[in-house]
């Protein structure tokens, strides 16, 4: 094969001359971690909500709940990540929308796409404490509704402390799932991390070293995530389930 | 808010029709294949043999760490060279269809792989016991035995992979494949009818995969009974 290996090209400055190929992977690593932590942030607040509703002796609440999901899983990401960044501004009334068309592209790709993937992620969360929340035995919260607490805080102090310990290894997939679909960000311009490695090869023409070099950043990623949440999971575990010693 | 302007749909339907054949071409294609190489992964990831478990392991962890849309430019940057070189395919002609076919393959085998692992050891080990002691070879043991009971409990879950799967299909917009998203956004493009064209997609899509979950779920309630 007549590929000319250069590894060298990443110390090379970029044509602006401000930066290096390298620094350009950089940047693209933070929008990477940025975007991802903060949806996965929005991801477990909505989550643990809408779990909480699904699972709430209120017809309205819980189907309202159920619905959210299943938009939110049937339509593909990518869809729901071009609607959120092409079709938002056009629903929202004209002034708001044009003031939206008006900021920083950058804010709006980020944005647009920090929404979508916490919404998407919010809705498999919802899922996980909600399956979490079912395993747990029917006595506890009568036992706790029985003591005269309220269903808040039943739900406070007696149902989700024991469900999110149960759910952590599955929400570590979850996590890890993030940082893989933030790649989906860079189809509408955001320069993360699989956007760079796109910019690299059309800049340098070294497409495997740029793509070899990206590919072991999310390994990185998806390795010291792994290693991170293990450690949580050994600290968080309930004595007597399975996976518990 | 702007007024909708839905009439560039009808007109168009013949282009997303042709959008979604691709689109069910590459999913069919990836069950498929993901399928019959995810349960030759997970065999030698169950094997005795070290090496080959490892090496299966390495490929499937590898898979799942990784992005799709990266695995789909991976695949486009490497099959045209390889193409090229084995069977000497201009590097000029249009390579976007293959370079898919091959990345949803190989990547939903890595998925398929671990689906498959589970359930061949949800098979409970006295039935491979009992067939080695009827002098039963291994393959026979696999082929009769275990992989027809493990493949029973794992259909629901191969469906619902299946259902992932379609919709991440989706993502060979990276390489400007008009599946049936592809599809759907050139022509909103050309039209200048994005908003709509978008959301009639969205639209499309929960449907079918609404549709598609609910056959799954009764599926699941006649064979868990």
């Amino acid at each position: 094969m007549s590929y000319n290996w250069n590894w060298d090209i990443f110390l090379s400055p970029t044509p602006s001359g401000e930066s290096t190929y390298l620094g350009w992977l950089l940047d693209g690593l933070q929008w990477t971690l940025t975007l991802s932590l903060g949806a996965w942030i929005m991801a477990l607040v909505l989550g643990i909500g809408l779990g909480v509703l699904r699972t709430v002796p209120n017809r309205l609440l819980a189907g309202s709940a159920a619905a959210y999901v299943e938009v939110f899983r049937n339509v593909p990401l990518l869809v729901q990540l071009f609607i959120w960044y092409f079709v938002l501004p056009e629903l929202l009334p004209t002034t708001l929308g044009d003031a939206l068309k008006q900021t920083d592209p950058l804010a709006q790709q980020f944005f647009a796409a920090l929404l979508c993937l916490g919404c998407f992620t919010a809705a498999r969360v919802c899922e996980q404490v909600r399956a979490g929340i079912a395993s747990l035995p029917r006595g506890q919260r009568n036992a706790g509704l029985a003591l005269g607490l309220t269903l808040p805080q039943t739900y406070r102090y007696v149902l989700l402390p024991m469900a999110l310990r149960l759910i952590l290894p599955p929400l570590t997939s979850e996590f890890l799932n993030v940082f893989k679909n933030s790649a989906v960000a860079s189809t509408i311009g955001l320069i993360e991390l699989s956007r760079q490695s796109q910019q690299l090869v059309d800049y340098t023409a070294q497409a495997y070293e740029a793509f070899i070099a990206v590919t072991v950043l999310y390994v990185l990623i998806n390795v010291l995530v792994m290693f991170g949440m293990r450690l949580l999971e050994r600290r968080t575990r309930v004595p007597g389930y399975i996976g518990s010693k | 808010m702007e007024e909708f302007d839905w009439t560039s749909i009808p007109g168009a339907l013949p282009i997303l029709a042709d959008g979604m054949l691709i689109t069910l071409e590459i999913t069919a294609t990836a069950i498929l294949i993901g399928i019959l190489w995810g349960t030759v992964l997970a065999l030698a990831r169950l094997s005795g043999n070290r090496p080959l478990a490892w090496l299966a392991a390495a490929y499937v962890n590898l898979f799942r760490a990784v992005p799709l849309v990266m695995v789909i430019l991976w695949f486009y940057l490497i099959v045209p060279t390889l193409l090229q070189r084995w069977f000497g395919v201009s590097q000029s002609s249009d390579i976007r269809m293959i370079s898919a076919l091959v990345a949803f393959a190989l990547f939903e085998s890595a998925y398929y792989a671990e689906i498959i692992r589970a359930g061949v050891q949800s098979v409970p080990k006295g039935q491979v016991d009992a067939a080695f002691a009827l002098g039963m070879p291994y393959h026979l043991t696999m082929r009769l035995v275990v992989l027809p009971q493990a493949f029973r409990n794992m259909v629901p879950l191969l469906l619902t992979q299946a259902i992932i799967l379609f919709q991440d299909t989706s993502l060979v917009y990276v390489i400007g494949l008009a599946d049936f998203f592809g599809a759907a956004y050139k022509v909103g493009d050309r039209d200048g009818r994005l908003v709509e064209l978008l959301l009639f997609a969205g639209a499309v899509y929960f449907i079918l995969c609404f549709g598609a979950s609910l056959l799954v779920w009764q599926l699941q309630k006649k064979y868990s009974t």
